[in-house]
Order: C-alpha cells, then sequence, then structure tokens
C-alpha cells in the first residue's frame, strides 16, 4: 500500500452543458434534448507507484487536464476512487492537498504581482517558513533561467514561457511528494525545455517525488516517463513502458516505431470509424 | 494552539497578497480614492445647499453630519461587502481560483484573513474620506459618542461580511453574470437602509424591507452615537441586531460557500480550459 502513490480506480467524470437563454441554473441538469452530456473521464483505472514518473499521452479533448484536476480535487469524481498515498481525494481531501502541487498549461498568476510575491503567496498557502521559502524561490527561478531582476518585477511583462517557469516554480516550491504536470512544457523553447525536464529528473531523484505528467511532445514522454498511459475518448486504450508501447505497434517501413507511431496508431481511431459509418 | 497559530499564519497570506495587489495597482487606488473623496463631498454638499435649495431655514451643520455620517458608513460598509465579494470574482478574472482551492487551507482561514485585509483596508480608505470631507465643512462632534460609532461600526461589519461571503459564491455558480449579481444587492441595500434619508421617507410597505437590512441598523446606530451623543446602553438597541444578525450571516455564509465550491467541483465550474 505504501510504495502505491496514486490509484484511480474506475473514475468517472461527466460534463453537462444546458442552459436557458444563457443563465445556467445551478444544480439543474436540463432534460431537454438541448442537453450536452460529455462523458470527459470514462471508467478510468491505472495506479502509479512510488518515485515513478507516470506519462498521460492523448488527442486533445481525450480528457488528459479532466484526469488531472480529478486528481487534484478540483473536481469531485461521479464515479470510482481516487487515493494519494492511500488517501481518498474526496473524503480525505485536507490531507491529499498537503501532499501534491499542479502545474497547468496556462500559468494563473496574479498578473501585477511579481514572481516573488506570487510565489510568497503560494508558500504562505502552504504554511513555510517565509524566510526559508523566500530563499528557495530564488534559488528555484534561478535554476530555471529566470534573471535575478525580472524577479521582483510584475509578472505581466514576463513572456509566456518565462511565466510557464514561474509556474513550475511555483509548484516545485511546495515540495509537493505528488506532483501533477499538465503539460508544463508546451510553449517553452528547447533548452527551457530541457531545464525543466531535468528538474522534473531532479525532483524525483533528490526529493523522492512522484510524478505524473500529460504532454504533447512524445519525445519529452519517451526520455521521462517510466510507464505511459495513453487515453482516447477518456478511456485508457493502452498502459505500458515507452518500450512497451512501441512493441505494440508494427515496425513500418524499416525503421523503429517511435511515441509518435504509437499515438498515431492508438488515438483518433473512433474518429476515423464515426467519419467512415457517416460517410 | 499549534493548530490555530497555523491557521493564522496561513490567513496571513491572504492579507499580505491583497496588500501587495493593492500596492501594484496604486493608480487604480488613487482614482478610486478620488473617485470616493468627491462623491462623498458633493453628497454632503446637498446638505449644505439645503437653505438655499428650500428657502427654508434648516439646521444645516445637522443636515451635513446626517448626511456625512450616510455617505462614509455606506463607503465602509460596500468597501468591506466589495472586498469579501471579489474574493471569487478576482480569482477566476486572473485564473488562480484553481491554485488557491488546491491549496491546503480551510475555507474559514481564507475569509478570516480576506475578512481582516476588509476591514482594515475600509477603515483606511474611510479615514481619509474623513480627513478630506472635515477639512471642506465645520464638523461639530460634541455631540458625538466616538466609542459608541465603532462598536456599532464593527458590529455591522459581522453581517456585511457574512453576505459578502453569500454574494462571492455567485462567480462560482454563474461563470459570467455573478460577479454583476453582486453589484445589485449592494444597490438595492443602498435603497432601502435609509443611508441618505431616514427610511420612513420610503412607501409604507418597503419598511419591513428595510428593517430586515443590516446597514438600516447600523447607519442608525451610528448617527444615534454621533448626532444625539447616545451613550452605550442605548446602542444595545443597535449593536444586539447586528452581532446576532451577523452571527446568523457568517455561518449561513459559509455554508452557502461550502455547497457552492462543491457544485463547482461536481459541475467543473471551477475552470474548463487547460
Ligand atoms: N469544466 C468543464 N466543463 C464542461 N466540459 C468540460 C470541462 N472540462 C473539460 N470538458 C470537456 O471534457 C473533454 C475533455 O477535456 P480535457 O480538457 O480533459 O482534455 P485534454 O485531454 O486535457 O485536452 P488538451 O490536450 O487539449 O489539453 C472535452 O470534451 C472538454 O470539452
Ligand atoms: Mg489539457
Amino acid at each position: 500500500m505504501d510504495d502505491l502513490a496514486l490509484v484511480v480506480d474506475g473514475a468517472t467524470k461527466r460534463f453537462y452543458s444546458g442552459s436557458w437563454k444563457g443563465w445556467s441554473i445551478p444544480g439543474l441538469v436540463p432534460r431537454n434534448g438541448k442537453a450536452k452530456m460529455v462523458t470527459a473521464v470514462d471508467q478510468v483505472s491505472f495506479s502509479v507507484r512510488r518515485n515513478e514518473i507516470f506519462g498521460v499521452l492523448g488527442a486533445n479533448g481525450s480528457g488528459k487536464s479532466t484526469l488531472i484536476r480529478l486528481i487534484a480535487t478540483l473536481l469531485i469524481p461521479d464515479q470510482g476512487r481516487i487515493s494519494v498515498f492511500g488517501l481518498d481525494v474526496t473524503r480525505e481531501e485536507m490531507r491529499v492537498k498537503k501532499l501534491i502541487n499542479r502545474v497547468s498549461v496556462d500559468a494563473a498568476f496574479f498578473k501585477k504581482l511579481s514572481p516573488m510575491e506570487n510565489l510568497m503567496y503560494a508558500a504562505r498557502l502552504y504554511d513555510m517558513d517565509a524566510r526559508c521559502a523566500r530563499k528557495q524561490a530564488v534559488e528555484i527561478l534561478n535554476q530555471l533561467g529566470i534573471k535575478a531582476e525580472s524577479i521582483y518585477n510584475p509578472l505581466e511583462n514576463m513572456s509566456r514561457g518565462m511565466q510557464q517557469k514561474v509556474a513550475i516554480a511555483r509548484a516545485f516550491l511546495t515540495a509537493p511528494i505528488l506532483l501533477l504536470l499538465d503539460e508544463p512544457t508546451t510553449g517553452l523553447d528547447p533548452r527551457s525545455r530541457r531545464d525543466v525536464q531535468e528538474f522534473v529528473l531532479n525532483l524525483r531523484a533528490a526529493h523522492d517525488a512522484t510524478i505524473v505528467l500529460t504532454t504533447h511532445d512524445m519525445e519529452e514522454a519517451d526520455r521521462l516517463c517510466d510507464r505511459i498511459a495513453v487515453i482516447d475518448n477518456g478511456r485508457v486504450v493502452a498502459l505500458d513502458t515507452p518500450e512497451g508501447l512501441k512493441a505494440l505497434v508494427a515496425r513500418g517501413n524499416g525503421r523503429d516505431p517511435t511515441l509518435e507511431d504509437v499515438f498515431m496508431d492508438l488515438t483518433g481511431k473512433s474518429l476515423k470509424e464515426e467519419g467512415e459509418r457517416e460517410g | 494552539m499549534t493548530t490555530l497559530g497555523h491557521e493564522l499564519r496561513v490567513s496571513y497570506a491572504f492579507v499580505e497578497r491583497n496588500f501587495n495587489l493593492v500596492k501594484r495597482y496604486w493608480g487604480w487606488e488613487v482614482v478610486w480614492l478620488v473617485y470616493s473623496v468627491v462623491n462623498a463631498l458633493s453628497i454632503t454638499y446637498i446638505g449644505a445647499a439645503m437653505e438655499r435649495i428650500s428657502g427654508a431655514r434648516v439646521d444645516t451643520s445637522y443636515l451635513v453630519l446626517f448626511l456625512m455620517v450616510g455617505t462614509l458608513v455606506w463607503h465602509y460598509l460596500a468597501v468591506v461587502f466589495d472586498s469579501v465579494s471579489s474574493m471569487i470574482s478576482w480569482e477566476r478574472w486572473e485564473g488562480t481560483i484553481e491554485y488557491t482551492f488546491m491549496a491546503p487551507v480551510k475555507r474559514l482561514t481564507q475569509m478570516l484573513g480576506t475578512c481582516v485585509f476588509s476591514i482594515v483596508y475600509g477603515m483606511l480608505h474611510t479615514a481619509v474620506i474623513l480627513i478630506v470631507v472635515a477639512f471642506f465643512f465645520k464638523i461639530d462632534l460634541s455631540q458625538a459618542n466616538l466609542l459608541g460609532g465603532v462598536l456599532v461600526l464593527l458590529a455591522g461589519s459581522l453581517s456585511f461580511i457574512g453576505m459578502g461571503i453569500m454574494a462571492s459564491v455567485l462567480p462560482l455558480l454563474f461563470t459570467e453574470r455573478g460577479a454583476q449579481m453582486t453589484n445589485v444587492i449592494q444597490a438595492m441595500l443602498l435603497l432601502i437602509s435609509g443611508v441618505y434619508y431616514p427610511i420612513q421617507a420610503l412607501p409604507g410597505w418597503l419598511h419591513p424591507v428595510a428593517r430586515l437590512s443590516p446597514a438600516t441598523y447600523v447607519l442608525e446606530g451610528m448617527r444615534q452615537s454621533l448626532l444625539h451623543n447616545a451613550n452605550l446602553s442605548s446602542l444595545w438597541g443597535f449593536v444586539l441586531p447586528l452581532v446576532l444578525s451577523g452571527l446568523l450571516a457568517i455561518p449561513l455564509g459559509m455554508a452557502v460557500f461550502d455547497w457552492g465550491e462543491r457544485y463547482a467541483k461536481r459541475t467543473g465550474k471551477l475552470k474548463r480550459s487547460g
């Protein structure tokens, strides 16, 4: 039990959209034909060992971010159970929150505040010692290649990639033992991407962290992940080591298959099939 | 003891962050302060001009003080209400809401920090306006029980905090229109609470409604203590209902907020992109 960092057991999340003249009515799931239902995460089960880097790959809209949010206590699952180090995410929410942090694609900050002010806000929320946190924040930001002078200027002046690095620093700062990375390197230049990848590997090695990573960069997934789940339409369609996944797809035109081949092979089928049925 | 210390330290996160925001948005703060001062002045001048307007003799200095108490008290309550109720809409606008909601922070602790900030900020703001207005008018506070006034104001803060917490939920439920809805609530309170006139001036059917607004008691209590030197014992009639409604409104606000948060997490209203 102890060496399982994360257990997802039959997790399902559906979203309903329906409205009355543009107003959504709380608590009301419209029963008329206009209501749309999306099953974003559909009976997903897997478990992640302690200290593992677990990848989640899938096309746009396949449910990766929804899955991450379910783990991060930002969404309540409709069915199934999720536990982090044996703690149920809905019943023991507060204890789970202490163990996790998350980076999302969009670096969300108080844009007028400086990186330092934003990071200190986060540090205080996690009840870190202020002086210690300030020192660590500078260290982490430096390691990620943020120049010292921009640490104290409003974040809105920074480029998107730089903001993304600050977002990563914010998550690292609180030293989570389960780190949820939702496309952390999207929008970063190749060197920054490398910096972040090194940092992730280092966090795992030095701090015994477990990491769940979603990405659209197949090389990154190959390089970092111990195991990868491929999801399509909210369902896990394959789960294996990168090597194992590659072995699944046929060797095409004499070269070794890559994760990209795996991705092409395993995702988007339902779309094509539907298209064929209609056409 | 250690847990209380923990909650207090964490609640400071919100105080510090909000003051940082005030500092960074200083241009906007100056504009808002100037607007508030000018607004308070122009309302108070109605009192100063009453003799000219009506051509009859009126107790001008009483009228000036009456309006000034109205505009200052309302300003304070509105600032407290605003800064509590915009707690969510601001974070939603910046996109940080998921990060705050993901942190191991009790909602009560978040409210505590937000409320401490709101009260301090509201007091500072109102003090600045008071100083400027006092400069323009000869204010006669010989009949004032200042301590009583502060007591009434603090008691009134409780219910406004409670209402602010309830209103802050709206942006969680109504993604687009929630923030505007809090403005409607505020405008209603302004109308019925006797801010610039005694509630008896309203049509009869509104009197019972006015009696339901905590602001009505704050304003009457403030005027009793500042204009009529009411002693503490006669102020209980205002303080007690305020404290009681505050003790009711805050837990109720928390319950509503809790429900709203769970609703948002069930239906994916916190945020959808990414
Ligand atoms: N809060 C929400 N409300 C309604 N529908 C949602 C919400 N969040 C996600 N969805 C829907 O659920 C599905 C899965 O979305 P999700 O964001 O999880 O995909 P994703 O795999 O992260 O995609 P991307 O690669 O583009 O980030 C989509 O159809 C999306 O429209
Ligand atoms: Mg996503």
